[in-house]
């Protein structure tokens, strides 16, 4: 624990520093839903359009955020510092996807509410405890995945092509459970059947990468 | 005037005595694709003496530090450290050596102090914040330690360099021209830390022939991966290691 702290506590205090991540993935989120407002020529969306113009928008933007995640690593030596410290390597895995944990739930406390004035009518704010725990879910799928992906991706000369082509196709699911339980909850009126099925397989998901990235991230970082 | 915290007695009960090899190597070879960076490796170095490593660009010296500090693994051969065998128990070796690389390894946008901090933490040094203070008034980095690292002069950070590398008093430092970026006094600021009178083992690559026969027990001198020295410091003569590097004057 000792070590995951440490490492996540230095990367929130360099990224509150620098502003290189978060803000570049709020921009990104907010472009996008413009882009969207007017490329659909739509005021108001609901149900499985809403929800699939959000996951779209932050998925995508989670990737800035993911392909930056080991950038210090590598081009500061950090790499070197951290592998060669008596901790169990694992715990890198751990910090940074805590760390783009809180990016992207900083993300989504911009892009939220931007989303709703752009294209949500009435009812989002009641459906946000709800949406709030699919988010959550998604997050730490995001967050384990993309963790796992971006220590591969940094070692390479092609990350920022290299990234998106690995993420995309594994985040797949998260996109799926999350767009269909958020459709019920952007849907006029507000609905909370299925819901639940939805979440459960969010949390499936978190448990079954979450356990692959541990296994394997060990052998990621072997030389 | 910052004061050293005391040592651990229990890191002081695992240390080796003079008489024992801290670091040997047998028969170690290390490929990048088809190329041996090293070609049947094979050294012996005596707990607190010094290895100075020569050798031109490319001759494998800094493929051997990083395989010592649990970086690299060999493909063939032994590799020892501390009576540990790497990379199987890479994790009893780690809290106990110390690597000085080309870069510093510090991160750009910390400052030295927070930098260090976050060193001490991953190494769980006891008395941090009194062991880094002490670190940054010998190396006379104290009024500059609050500054970001990418404020201050590659010299500078190299000194922090320094600090980091020796936080968690590692019995074994391995050392990439330390003195690199260093005026003279920041050189000679360093050298408790870092010089012979650290009193540790260790591995020291440079280019510097005569201060690295000054400074060593022993010299290894590498060309193309292969040991072509291997004495005694006192039994060599600079020209004798000017050869490696294709100098016959």
């Amino acid at each position: 624990m000792r070590a995951i702290a440490a490492i996540a506590r230095k990367d929130l205090l360099v990224e509150l520093r620098t502003k290189e991540s978060v803000p570049a993935m709020a921009l990104f989120a907010v472009t996008t839903f413009v882009i969207f407002h007017f490329g659909l020529d739509r005021d108001r969306l609901e149900g499985e359009l809403a929800a699939g113009v959000l996951w779209v928008t932050l998925l995508f933007a989670a990737i800035l955020g993911i392909n930056r995640l080991f950038v210090a690593e590598r081009e500061q030596g950090g790499f070197d510092g951290i592998l060669m410290a008596p901790i169990e390597r694992t715990s890198l895995l751990l910090a940074k996807a805590g760390a783009l944990l809180v990016y992207l739930v900083a993300l989504e406390l911009i892009a939220l509410p931007v989303f709703a004035l752009f294209f949500i009518e009435e009812g989002f704010w009641e459906a946000v405890p709800r949406l709030a725990a699919v988010i959550l879910l998604a997050d730490l799928g995001l967050a384990f995945v993309g963790a796992m992906l971006a220590s591969i991706a940094v070692h390479t000369r092609a990350r920022d092509l290299l990234l998106p082509i690995l993420l995309l196709p594994l985040t797949v699911p998260v996109v799926i459970g999350a767009a269909a339980a958020t459709k019920p909850l952007l849907s006029v009126p507000l609905e909370t059947s299925g819901v639940g099925k939805w979440l459960a397989v969010l949390a499936l998901y978190d448990l079954v990468f979450g356990l692959l990235a541990y296994a394997v991230f060990d052998f990621l970082m072997e030389d | 005037m910052a004061v050293e915290p005391a040592t651990d007695p229990a890191r002081d009960a695992e240390r080796l005595s003079p008489a024992e090899d801290a670091i040997t190597l047998a028969g170690v070879v290390r490929r990048y694709g088809e190329r041996a960076a090293l070609h049947n490796v094979s050294l012996r170095v005596r707990a607190g003496t010094t290895l100075a490593v020569f050798g031109p660009n490319g001759a494998g010296k800094t493929t051997l530090l990083r395989m010592l500090a649990t970086l690299l693994v060999p493909h063939e051969g032994e590799v020892t450290v501390l009576g540990h065998r790497l990379p199987r128990d890479a994790h009893l070796v780690r809290p106990r050596i110390g690597l000085l690389a080309h870069d510093p390894l510090l991160y750009h946008d910390l400052s030295a102090r927070e930098n260090l901090r976050f060193y001490a933490r991953l190494y769980d040094v006891p008395e941090a914040d009194a062991r880094i203070a002490h670190l940054l008034e010998t190396t006379g980095m104290t009024a500059r330690a609050d500054e970001p690292v990418r404020n201050l002069s590659r010299g500078m950070a190299q000194r922090i360099g320094i600090c980091r590398a020796v936080l968690h008093r590692p019995e074994v430092v391995l050392l990439d021209e330390p003195r690199a970026h260093l005026d003279p006094e920041a050189a000679a600021m360093a050298e408790p830390l870092i010089g012979a009178a650290a009193g540790v083992t260790r591995v020291l690559v440079t280019h510097e022939i005569e201060h690295g026969l000054t400074e060593a027990d022993r010299v290894l001198g590498l060309r193309d991966g292969a040991v072509l020295i291997d004495a005694p410091a006192a039994q060599l003569d600079a020209s004798q290691v000017r050869r490696l590097y294709g100098v016959t004057a």
